[in-house]
């Protein structure tokens, strides 16, 4: 065009002219961002720390003190320490083997097995749980998972501790499974393959160098399962059910408090796996693992 | 020796095709190439952590080409050194013997040895987080040769050094190679480290090798 340069940019002369100051001076401030974020944010934390407030208000001392003392609850806490540390353990058990190979290999129908881990994560409780109940019950001709389990090998699963445990398992299992899959994906394989020249086995450079540098995340992963199992209603009731002195968990106590309108022992059971889940979120904290799986 | 017969490697877009070379028992052989054309794909498939597509792979004339790395007996130094988070230095030289079951008289007595000719023996009970990078090559190192493996293979060990160290270490090298009569195959981008150290050079260009002198 025919313009000259002081014509394109009438603002440039001027301010090199006069001390390099800009025409209009702005100090900008970072207020209404943390205002938003925070207020944005704060809604949820306030929601839970409520939640958890009028719990704490509509029970008294007395109250929880009476629960507490019931042989029947007292049965149910027992219950879930036993069965949520049993499914804790073995869903590290199965669940450290197969997060290594999925974080390792790279084996055709990969993505299949890591879609059908995390359907547990994703499928309604209740569906699992009848699941559960039909598996074991599906007649294979004559023969049947749960008769076989009861008559031959003695151990009765359906609507016995074990069917628990296995519910516990099936859900707690795929977020171990999860965070090892993390943890071995934060670990160097070169490690592993410099082993495998200095002579070992791949099991051998899996047992010597990388699962001591797992031992965080193995940590995380079993809190994670022990915590999830604690929070397991759904299947429990419908493979275990819920009989009081039998198959009753803390969760399963909470639902049948209140089916009977004991309130208040519903009540102070809940804050029972409050303070138990609690307790399991500090002590991932304190092992310094974090939750970010 | 390691010798390579037409060895071909395809994976994705990257190959290398029909490689053929020989390095005789004892010698000192740098390989030399530009970034990305394959040096470390060559070195892995010398002690077995790839596979080629076709070809074979000999070691003092025997083909092993399907044996596993653990079979093989060869000392390899990684770029990134790869050493054991979780051990200190002294796990890291035991590491190849105590595989192997030695006695512990016999890993206590190489060990020490080892710590001596690599100057690290003030550093055993030290763990490798708290290492320079020199004393993290000479672990390394330690570690690759503890088995006193026939062959050696190193990628770009020095290329991290400065100076001084990286002259340190070509003494180092130099020493290994002729107390040991270890045949070393030698990745690096240092014309002047090649100059140092090489009785025989290599050059890996647009997927072909040649032999440069």
């Amino acid at each position: 065009m025919g313009s000259s340069e002081s014509d394109e940019y009438p603002d440039a002369q001027r301010t090199t002219g006069s001390e390099h100051r800009p025409a209009k001076a702005r100090r900008r401030t970072d207020v209404p961002f943390f205002l938003i974020m925070g207020g944005l944010s704060s809604i949820f934390v306030l929601l839970i720390v409520l939640l958890i407030a009028a719990d704490f208000m509509f029970t008294s001392w007395s109250d929880f003190r009476e629960a507490l003392l019931k042989r029947e609850i007292q049965f149910a806490f027992r219950l879930t320490m036993f069965s949520c540390t049993l499914a804790a353990l073995l869903s590290l058990w199965v669940g450290t083997p197969l997060g290594y190979l999925l974080s390792r290999y790279r084996f055709p129908g990969r993505w299949i097995i890591d879609t059908i881990v995390d359907i547990p994560i994703v499928l309604p409780p209740l569906v699992l749980g009848l699941s559960l109940l039909i598996l074991f019950h599906l007649p294979f001709g004559d023969w049947k998972l749960e008769t076989w389990m009861d008559k031959v090998v003695g151990f009765p699963v359906a609507f016995h501790w074990p069917a628990v445990v296995l519910a516990q398992f099936t859900v707690s299992c795929a977020f171990a499974v999860r965070t090892m899959r993390v943890t071995f994906d934060q670990i160097n394989p070169r490690a592993e393959d410099v082993a495998r020249t200095l002579g070992c086995t791949r099991f051998q450079a899996f047992m010597l160098v990388a699962l001591p540098q797992a031992w965080r995340g193995m940590i995380a992963a079993g809190t994670i399962s022990w915590a999830r199992a604690l929070g397991e209603f759904g299947p429990i009731l419908v493979f275990a059910g819920s009989t009081r002195m039998r198959t009753e968990v803390l969760s399963t106590t909470v639902f049948l408090e209140l089916s009977v309108g004991h309130l208040n022992a519903a009540v102070a059971v809940s804050l029972l796996m409050v303070a138990m889940a609690a307790v399991t979120l500090v002590l991932l904290r304190v092992l310094g693992t974090g939750l970010n799986a | 020796m390691i010798e390579m017969r037409d060895v071909t490697i395809r994976a994705g877009q990257f190959s290398l095709e029909r490689i053929s070379f020989q390095i005789p028992a004892g010698r000192y052989a740098v390989l030399m190439g530009k970034t990305g054309r394959g040096k470390t794909t060559l070195l892995e498939l010398v002690c077995g952590l790839r596979r080629p597509t076709s070809g074979s792979i000999l070691v003092h004339g025997q083909d092993m080409t399907d044996w596993s790395p653990a079979d093989r007996m060869i000392g390899y130094v990684p770029q990134d050194l790869a050493l054991f988070p979780t051990m200190n230095v002294q796990e890291h030289l035991e590491f190849a013997l105590r595989l192997k079951k030695f006695p512990r008289a016999r890993i206590a007595e190489r060990t020490s040895e080892l710590a001596a000719v690599l100057g690290i023996s003030h550093l055993l009970l030290r763990s490798v987080r708290r290492l320079s990078g020199g004393e993290s090559q000479r672990v390394a190192l330690g570690r690759a040769i503890a088995n006193r493996p026939t062959v050696l293979l190193l990628d770009e060990p020095l290329s991290a050094l400065d100076a001084a160290t990286r002259h340190e270490m070509h003494e180092l090298l130099r020493t290994i190679k002729e107390s040991t009569g270890v045949t070393i195959l030698h990745v690096t981008h240092n014309v002047e480290e090649a100059e140092a150290l090489a009785d025989q050079r290599l050059l890996l260009e647009d997927g072909k090798l040649t032999a440069s002198t």
